[in-house]
């Protein structure tokens, strides 16, 4: 297998977001330009374990496959697509290596 | 419907309070002369205390935290506090007069994160600003930290309050905020002051200026559709909520009490002796506030405007009773449109007839 195979997929919460859980939906809206999203109940999910430690790859094994009954290369594919339309969105941090923790007031990586 | 207008009604639904409004302190730097507040500090809420509340409003669901005073930099936690309800991911939006901000306070917001900083300035001119803050030098100092806040890449609105001694400069101060690249609102809205007292109502505009406040298209937009007659009131309507007051929106003064706006002064409850989750859910004020609906409203249910009106229930409660009109809101109705409120029908009416008992001197 090769290393680009190998590769894991980080994530992690932009600290420049403010977000709240509403009914089972989280709502986020971004401090750079006030835009407005609702995430759904995976979405939502994938979200909050966005620790910025954990491989993507693990949070669907571990978290979205189990709760929602998806096969896992499924929930891959959408979670990937999900993971880049919040990153180019500037709400999501994405990089293949562990991302440490920001707070708002700090530089992000 | 748009997201957000989506999001309002989950919200409005599940009891959620989307929106707190949050008076740091009382203390200020001005002392403008429509102002309804009392600044002595009567004991407000330590930095531990303004902590666990947001601790407290973060679990309740609240997204939108709205921090205010009094000026909130005369408490030198400020930025420790807004730090803390960002660490929260709240939505923050500051209202200052701005005369504390320079370069680093308005690096240190923008590195925070904060939504939107509001900057009340009531002239273009300093002889009128600084002669309704009272402070010296004032217009000049919060122009400065606009700028300050603008180069940081802050949104920012500079709001006015339209009164009888500034009117004439409101296109001045319009244009002001025009050259400086930030957002403009403009209220009439002058309220009694916190302790009863109504003397500060004399600030309020006249007539002419309503109606030439409504037609300016600057800032209504569409005149033709904002001065419409309004739609007859359906069973919809009536079954509805004037205002978020209490529904969901609430606010939390210096010392912990909670009211359901801040331009409603019923007290619910008090944080330094309640969880907000009992008050927010079970304070019977607030429950009583969120009874009310449309069709409840002893003259507002029978008016036209009640679809449109700007009825607020917190000044209809400081004339008497929050079931009952807010005559300055039938008065801007009344001008918006040109049809008369119900409220005002009643009292011609009630004019026309004279005094009910009539007590003549006894003739010797």
């Amino acid at each position: 297998m090769s290393a680009e195979c190998m590769a894991e997929t980080y994530i992690a919460r932009s600290s420049a977001i403010a977000a709240r859980m509403l009914g089972g939906e989280m709502m986020i809206m971004s401090a750079l330009d006030s835009t407005f999203f609702t995430l759904n109940e995976v979405a939502t999910v994938i979200w909050q374990a966005a620790d910025g430690h954990t491989p993507l790859s693990t949070i669907i094994e571990s978290r979205v496959c189990p709760e929602f009954e998806v096969e896992a290369d499924e929930a891959q594919r959408d979670a990937e697509q999900f993971v880049t339309e919040l990153a180019q969105r500037g709400i999501l941090l994405v990089s293949d290596k562990p991302i440490q923790e920001t707070k708002p007031g700090m530089a992000e990586a | 419907m748009s997201l957000l207008v989506e999001m309002n009604d989950k919200a409005m639904a599940l009891g959620i309070p989307l929106s707190v409004h949050i008076d740091v302190t009382y203390r200020c730097n001005e002392r403008c002369v429509h102002c309804y507040l009392d600044h002595d500090d009567k004991g407000e809420m330590s930095t531990a205390e303004i902590k666990g509340i947001l601790d407290q409003l973060a679990e309740a669901g609240v997204f939108f935290l709205t921090f205010s005073g009094g000026e909130v930099f005369m408490r030198q936690d400020f930025l420790e506090i807004v730090e803390y309800a960002r660490h929260l991911t709240f939505n923050v939006k500051v209202k200052t007069n701005g005369v504390m901000i320079h370069e680093a306070e308005a690096k240190r917001l923008k590195e925070l994160g904060v939504e939107q900083v509001q900057l009340s300035v009531y002239s273009h001119r300093p002889e009128v600003h600084d002669a309704i803050t009272k402070l010296p030098g004032s217009l000049k100092r919060t122009v400065n930290s606009i700028r300050f806040l603008k180069s940081q890449g802050l949104k920012v609105t500079m709001s006015n309050v339209m009164m009888t001694v500034n009117r004439q400069d409101q296109a001045g101060t319009h244009a002001l905020a025009k050259q400086l690249g930030v957002a403009y609102t403009l209220d009439p809205t002058v309220t009694p002051k916190l302790d009863g007292d109504t003397s500060i109502l004399s600030l309020r505009v006249d007539e002419d200026n309503l109606d030439e406040l409504f037609t300016d298209p600057d800032l209504v937009g569409d005149v033709e559709e904002f001065c419409a007659a309004p739609a007859p009131p359906d069973e919809d309507l009536m079954e509805g909520y004037s205002c978020s007051a209490g529904h969901t929106a609430c606010y939390i003064n210096p010392y912990g009490e909670v009211f359901p706006c801040v331009q409603f002064p019923l007290p619910t409850g008090n944080l330094r002796r309640q969880k907000f989750a009992d008050i927010w859910y079970h304070s019977p004020q607030m429950n009583e506030v969120r009874s009310v609906k449309v069709k409840d409203l002893t003259v507002c249910s029978s008016c036209s405007h009640a679809g449109t009106c700007t009825r607020c229930p917190g000044l209809a409660y400081m004339e008497g009773s929050m079931r009952g009109p807010s005559s300055s809101d039938c008065e801007k109705s009344f001008h918006r449109t040109g049809i008369p409120s119900a409220n005002m029908l009643r009292k011609a009416s009630m004019a026309s007839h004279g005094p009910l008992v009539q007590i003549l001197p006894m003739m010797m």
